[in-house]
């Protein structure tokens, strides 16, 4: 128990150390890198909490994919970081402002609240125990039966943000040579090949 | 050593803490839409943070699949938005949110 909470401690502390690091860091770069650090982290923190399948989920989409397309258009785009961050200073005394307002509300909303005993009866899809099946056995059970169509619906998401983001940034650049099949094929004999008569001793 | 018995509360504690920062960098980073999608990401962090620890303390799985929807959703969002950023920025040639506007008619 003293280990558990210790690293709980430990690793809310770095997720939130690391998290205003991403806000207030100089070079976007270093923002992003701190972002996965908060990952990374808050992936312990699932693992502590027994959610092992989406601390790994978070690993490989958030870290594998989100954070790397962040650091690609972080790099590709030739911005001048510098004249960014200017007004950062002018900004801060209404985002401290509207921050602590926002915390204190939250932690007033916590303080306050308790948990009825009625809501612990009454969780549709009860966590089996961690010997009999794990997380991740358990989760399937639940999505591929249950939440087959939600599920599907995910996938259509994905597939809807990919079709969108090829969309968005595909570009037919002028006087770039490619091929292009249609047009290969759609040639003749007559327009390609043309047979001249040549006379001997004249040429054409 | 009371302050080691993990909760609910501590959970939520650090979602709402990890929010706050999220809002925070919004109004810091005013100028830079990179920044302001990471906000976003951290915000989202922070919601799934909150499913989680509900899932793991009232005993149901429901939060735990409502969790990776939310993933699912973040992670399309974080690639329309960088898709879009890339676009505007070869329109404009920068990225400050001030200069935005052109569907203002």
């Amino acid at each position: 128990m003293i280990v558990q909470g210790l690293t709980f401690y430990l690793f809310a502390a770095i997720a939130v150390g690391a998290g205003v690091m991403v806000v207030s860091a100089r070079n976007p770069v270093h923002s992003v890198l701190f972002l996965i650090l908060t990952f990374f982290t808050t992936a312990g923190l699932f693992v502590l909490i027994g959610a092992e399948f989406l601390a790994m989920v978070l690993v490989v989409v958030y870290v594998g994919a989100v954070a790397v397309l962040f650091m690609f258009v972080v790099m590709m785009l030739d911005i001048n970081f510098v004249e960014m961050r200017e007004g950062f200073l002018q900004y801060m005394p209404v985002g401290v402002l509207v921050g602590i307002i926002l915390l204190v509300e939250l932690l007033m909303v916590l303080g306050t609240a308790s948990m009825s005993p009625e809501v612990m009866a009454a969780g549709t899809e009860p966590i089996p125990d961690l010997a009999d099946r794990q997380n991740t056995a358990a989760l399937g059970d639940v999505i591929y039966t249950k939440y087959i169509y939600l599920f599907q619906a995910a996938g259509m998401i994905l597939l809807i943000a990919m079709i969108g983001a090829i969309v968005l940034t595909h570009r037919q650049r002028p006087g770039v040579r490619k091929q292009v099949i249609s047009k290969q094929l759609a040639r003749t004999r007559e327009e390609s090949v043309e047979l001249k008569k040549v006379q001997p001793g004249q040429g054409i | 050593m009371a302050f080691l018995e993990i909760g609910l509360g501590h959970y939520l504690t650090l979602a709402a803490v990890l929010f706050t920062i999220g809002v925070f960098g919004i109004f810091l980073n005013r100028k830079n839409v990179i920044i302001i999608l990471m906000s976003i990401e951290l915000m989202l962090l922070a919601v799934n943070i909150n499913l989680i620890a509900f899932s793991a303390f009232l005993n149901d799985l429901v939060g735990q699949i409502f969790a990776m929807f939310v993933l699912t959703v973040a992670a399309g969002e974080a690639a329309i938005g960088l898709a879009i950023l890339v676009v505007y920025f070869r329109n404009r040639g920068n990225i400050e949110v001030e200069d935005i506007n052109l569907m203002k008619g």
